[in-house]
């Protein structure tokens, strides 16, 4: 026998706290699990953005397909982790130079209460060292740097 | 493919082929970049001379169109169709000259490297970290009657550049660590390839369809949007969609008439229009009070047959009252899909 149970479908509402998520190429499922925990419990709505780099020999205003084709089911696959768990999602996806140009661009155009990057493990993506320091610098708003653990051996 | 495959070679090749079964055939314009066995090909056959005529003090060294079109041969060869005429001259582009020969009723055949086509230039970019500024329309090789693949493995073209058979050797060596790397001459090949095996399955399809069919599979997606988070879900589906369905993709969002914004739809709204920049596709932005008539018209003129639109958020009550927007949809545009793109988290939870 099967048993169908709706869920209750979350809400972007416009006074909300905001969390942002960025990442590229891959994201770590432990960062997203805790990433989705922390907007439960600020009943904020999460904000994975996808970065994209648009090569120099590139136009900026360039569709970039290949690269989008891997963002979205990325995309579709953390609203979906974040939609099943009652968090809200608005997500994006950002261009620019390099990942840092990406994110200032972001964050040039919207409003983040809180900033959760992903730090480099389990060959998953994350942002570098160099990236990292930068965007402890220079991020608009509070920034969780995190780190999963180390898949055992 | 790419330069020094011997797409000049074959050109020829054909050329003296068509010449030894009757038929009355000219050099246009021939490119030899001082390869000795290309012009060994073109010995026998009579070359139309190139154009001289001063212009504006430069000497262009072109091919001279009315010469060919005086001489009227049945056949012209005439190399390097990308290419960019010297400035002054009546057409810009090598393809305008040769579609006025073709005006003619003289057939031609020319050559043409993969990375040229109009609509590969972003992929070539991307893959060759080379933006190519000579480019041709995709419609003249869709009119093209006949297009045959100089294919050539990305080491034998090595090859020949080591042998110095493509360009000067002094050349080869900065040649093969920049646009003539394996990896970046596979990755043409493989478009080539595509590109060609592409043009044929339309000619089948063009050969079993009539025009009328042939729009009639024609796609074009639609994507109804809002200043609204769920939009950037709507807009990524839709662009799925397209990219299987080869589509071309337009978001359309329908602003009432003197509707003011509020700040997170505005920030919501810009959101939507960098979303639409990257996926390449065309962001529309129409005044109306009335939702359906507005779509209704941006959908006959944009030539639209799919519809994504978002899971209502109409009460049964309004629904019940004011008519759903689906139905209404689906009665005012009658041929066009319509899909309602859900949210997939709202599917109900499987239990044993």
């Amino acid at each position: 026998m099967i048993g169908l149970r709706r869920r209750r479908r979350p809400e972007v509402r416009p006074d909300a706290r905001r969390i942002l998520v960025p990442f590229a190429g891959a994201l770590e499922p432990a960062v997203l699990d805790a990433a989705i925990r922390i907007a439960q419990a600020e009943d904020a709505v999460l904000v994975p953005a996808y970065l994209l780099l648009v090569p120099l020999a590139y136009d900026e205003d360039s569709p970039l397909k290949d690269q989008v084709g891997v963002a979205m089911p990325l995309l579709e696959a953390v609203e979906h982790a974040a939609l099943r768990a009652g968090v809200a999602v608005d997500a994006r996806i950002e261009k620019g130079r390099t990942l840092t140009h990406a994110l200032r661009r972001l964050w040039e155009a919207e409003r983040f209460d809180r900033i959760v990057a992903p730090a480099p493990a389990n060959g998953g993506g994350g942002f570098t060292e160099k990236q990292l320091a930068w965007l402890l610098t220079h991020a608009p708003a509070e920034t969780l740097v995190l780190k999963p653990m180390p898949h055992a051996a | 493919m790419a330069a020094g495959v011997g797409k000049t070679y074959r050109m020829l090749q054909e050329g003296r082929q068509a010449q030894e079964e009757g038929r009355d055939v000219v050099i246009g314009y021939l490119e030899p970049h001082d390869r000795p066995e290309t012009a060994e090909l073109a010995e026998g056959l009579e070359t139309v001379p190139r154009l001289h005529a001063q212009l504006g003090g430069l000497e262009p060294n072109e091919l001279d169109v009315d010469a060919v079109i005086r001489r009227a041969p049945e056949l012209a060869l005439v190399d390097e169709l990308a290419h960019t005429n010297a400035s002054g001259m009546r057409n810009e582009k090598r393809y305008q000259d040769i579609d006025e020969i073709l005006d003619q009723g003289i057939d031609v055949i020319s050559t043409v490297n993969v990375q040229h086509l109009e609509s590969l230039n972003d992929e070539i970019a991307e893959l060759t970290g080379v933006r190519v500024r000579e480019t041709f329309p995709d419609r003249v090789l869709e009119q093209a009657d006949e297009v045959v693949l100089v294919d050539l493995t990305p080491e034998a073209l090595q090859q020949r550049l080591r042998a110095g058979k493509v360009y000067p050797r002094e050349r080869a060596d900065v040649a093969l660590q920049n646009f003539f790397r394996a990896d970046k001459l596979a990755a043409l090949r493989e478009l080539a390839l595509r590109e060609v095996a592409e043009d044929v399955g339309h000619r089948r399809e063009a050969a079993v369809l009539d025009p009328l069919s042939r729009q009639a599979v024609a796609e074009r997606v639609l994507a109804l949007v809002e200043p609204q988070p769920k939009s950037q879900r709507i807009m990524r589906r839709a662009w799925r969609s397209a990219e299987r369905l080869g589509a071309q993709l337009d978001a359309v969002w329908v602003r009432r008439r003197g509707q003011e914004l509020e700040p997170e739809e505005q920030v919501a709204l810009a959101a939507l229009r960098r979303l639409a920049i990257v996926l390449g596709a065309h962001f529309l932005e129409e005044e109306g009070d009335d939702l359906v008539a507005t779509v209704r018209r941006v959908a006959f003129e944009r030539g639209t047959t799919y519809v994504f639109v978002g899971t209502p958020d109409e009460s049964r009550r309004r629904e019940i009252l004011r008519g759903s927007l689906l139905s209404a949809l689906v009665r005012e545009l009658p041929g066009v899909d319509i899909r309602v793109v859900a949210n997939r988290a709202d599917r109900p939870e499987r239990t044993p």
